[in-house]
């Protein structure tokens, strides 16, 4: 079994019109109409200068933006940090705007820019290029967040020397509603990577 | 940390149920892919790699009388029921499962009712199915997924995380998938032709597989076969384009080795990912002389096959296991000429030699490449 412990250095949500960092609000935007919108005004208060963000797909612009803000304070970001995140609805969201372009033969434009989102892993793809990380990438799907395997799998990589640290998490988009949590985990620090605590800080900034 | 040992697996594809009826196929050189005409998957004929349906049933009728699964569920399930038969002393229910697939049952997306085309359904049926302990966790990380799915069962193994992991890969050829695929002018039009100097794309396929994976060596019956290096990274470079360098497929290659202990020139074969489509072929020749391995043999099974996305490198390693149990090497099939910048070494004839070391690697969208060390022990 893995005896050594790891340890969560910081965390991001965006959830319910809201992100925060480390438990902390730091943006809100009850104004926006839609998730575009919603996105584009967290990359504005972010000051990002990054055109490829507005070729993404609305899932990707959330995993980014996620860690755009978990990554700010992180200095010296090493290579093989890996990246181990999970949703339930895959890229539904995209698949579904494809499907819509193939549906009707005598209205046929299926596209490779839309056709190259129907795939989960790329918004890890995204966040390598703009961090230059030439790590470990995985995306799982599972019904809900899945505390424990991904903690176990984190843990796997750290242990088996595949990755220095991990950015785990859960970045879930179906039907407009949106759900994201990463976490920075590393081999020194303060908070114990466990299921339990992996888990509270995911339910933390919660209403309801 | 524990050895991982590959014990035993299936294959249902367009050459058979079994990995045996496969391997004979192969030797004989025969493909899957063949003209298709069903305009529910394309208007026009084009040329894939499909199981035929009726054959299907027929199969899935030995092991139920429920039709409510779909021709995924139904691949998939057969594959580790004929596992299951297969070998008395795999405890599935107590074993960690992980699904590998790109699109799972993606043909519901046009019913009324999409419940079907979430990935974790297909984890619901297997869970149900087979009533297993853990839930199983599916993996849908493009065309890697199934190579890396057997990464990370490896992974799960040395840790004791678990003692022993059943990979399930599959994919469905749909008219969601060509389409796409089309629309990047990606698909060829004719049987796809890897390395070749003739290559225009891909093919598409659809399979099903299941290998087991056991921390414990009793399991194993005949040659020994261990996962002895495995590494994954990320191209850092663009998210549908192949890296110019094979950057990441190379330092997958190299991690890969330098777990396993390996120099390059131990390697005695390569089975790659081999798509067909220029800029990947290309990328993966870059990346293996870089890596100093254009003199070691090479094939791609996806003249074969078609490329079966979530299934392509679970096939392609239970094949690697088999050749070496074997000894023997499969010609890449639909090769004529080179046609990638840098002279690699591609397999042109089958082959009787002995081998003892497998490299496996694969690429996929979103900039991802796995490489894994297959070793007989």
């Amino acid at each position: 079994m893995i005896k050594e412990k790891y340890y969560i250095s910081d965390f991001c949500i965006i959830r319910d019109n809201r992100v925060f960092k480390n438990g902390e609000q730091i943006y809100v935007d009850t104004e926006s109409e839609n998730l575009k919108d919603f996105a584009k005004g967290i990359y504005k208060f972010m000051e990002l200068k990054y055109p490829k963000f507005h070729k993404m797909d609305e899932l990707c612009k959330l995993g980014f933006l996620a860690s755009e803000v978990l990554l700010k304070d992180v200095e010296n970001l090493r290579e093989d940090t890996a990246l181990v995140l999970s949703n339930k609805a895959s890229s539904l969201d995209t698949d579904r705007k494809h499907q819509i372009s193939i549906q009707d033969k005598n209205n046929f434009y299926p596209s490779p820019a839309v056709f190259v989102y129907t795939l989960p892993n790329i918004i890890l793809g995204e966040i390598s290029i703009k961090n230059k990380m030439k790590s470990e990438n995985a995306f799982f799907v599972t019904e809900t967040f899945d505390a424990g395997f991904i903690t176990k799998y984190s843990k796997v990589l750290m242990h088996t020397g595949k990755a220095s640290n991990v950015i785990c998490g859960w970045v879930d988009l179906d039907n407009d509603k949106y759900d994201v949590f990463l976490a920075f985990l590393s081999k020194k620090g303060k908070k114990e990577l466990t299921k339990e605590e992996l888990n509270k800080l995911y339910r933390s900034n919660s209403y309801g | 940390m524990k050895k991982v040992y590959l014990v035993s697996d299936n294959i249902i594809s367009p050459l058979g149920f079994s990995t045996e009826e496969n391997i004979q196929k192969l030797r004989a050189n025969q493909t899957g892919i063949k003209e298709v005409n069903d305009p529910t998957i394309w208007s026009e004929p084009f040329y894939g790699a499909v199981i035929d349906n009726d054959k299907l049933v027929k199969a899935w009728k030995k092991i139920s009388n429920d039709p409510g699964y779909t021709k995924l569920e139904k691949m998939m399930l057969l594959s580790v029921s004929k596992l299951i038969a297969d070998n008395p002393s795999l405890d599935i229910t107590n074993s960690g499962i992980i699904i590998s697939t790109t699109k799972g049952n993606i043909n519901d997306l046009k019913k009324d009712s999409d419940e079907k085309a979430y990935l974790s359904s297909i984890s619901k049926t297997i869970h149900h199915f087979f009533k297993t302990k853990h839930a199983p966790v599916v993996l849908s990380n493009a065309c890697i997924s199934g190579g890396l799915a057997l990464a990370i069962g490896k992974r799960m193994i040395q840790s004791e995380v678990r003692d022993d992991v059943v990979v399930i890969g599959g994919d469905l050829l749909s008219e969601f998938t060509l389409s796409g695929f089309f629309s990047f002018q990606a698909v060829s039009s004719a049987p796809c032709k890897p390395f070749c100097k003739h290559r225009t794309g891909i093919s598409l396929g659809e399979a099903a597989a299941c290998t087991w994976l056991s921390s414990n060596k009793n399991n194993v019956q005949g040659e020994v076969i261990s996962i002895t290096g495995d590494a994954s990274a990320n191209d850092a470079n663009h998210i549908s384009g192949p890296s110019r360098t094979g950057e990441g497929l190379f330092i997958s290659i190299q991690k890969a080795l330098k777990e396993a202990d390996l120099d390059r020139n131990q390697v005695d074969y390569i089975t790659a990912h081999g798509t067909a489509t220029p800029f990947n072929d290309e990328m993966e020749a870059i990346a293996f002389t870089r890596a100093g391995m254009q003199r070691t043999p090479i094939n791609s099974l996806k003249g074969y096959y078609g490329h079966t996305l979530g299934a392509s490198a679970l096939i392609e390693s239970i094949i690697a296991r088999h050749c070496l149990i074997n000894n023997e090497l499969f010609a890449s099939l639909g090769f004529e000429e080179l046609g990638v910048s840098e002279p690699i070494n591609i397999i042109i004839k089958n082959d009787k030699k002995k081998l003892n070391r497998v490299l496996k690697t694969a690429s996929g969208f979103g900039g991802c490449n796995v490489a894994l060390i297959i070793e007989k022990m």
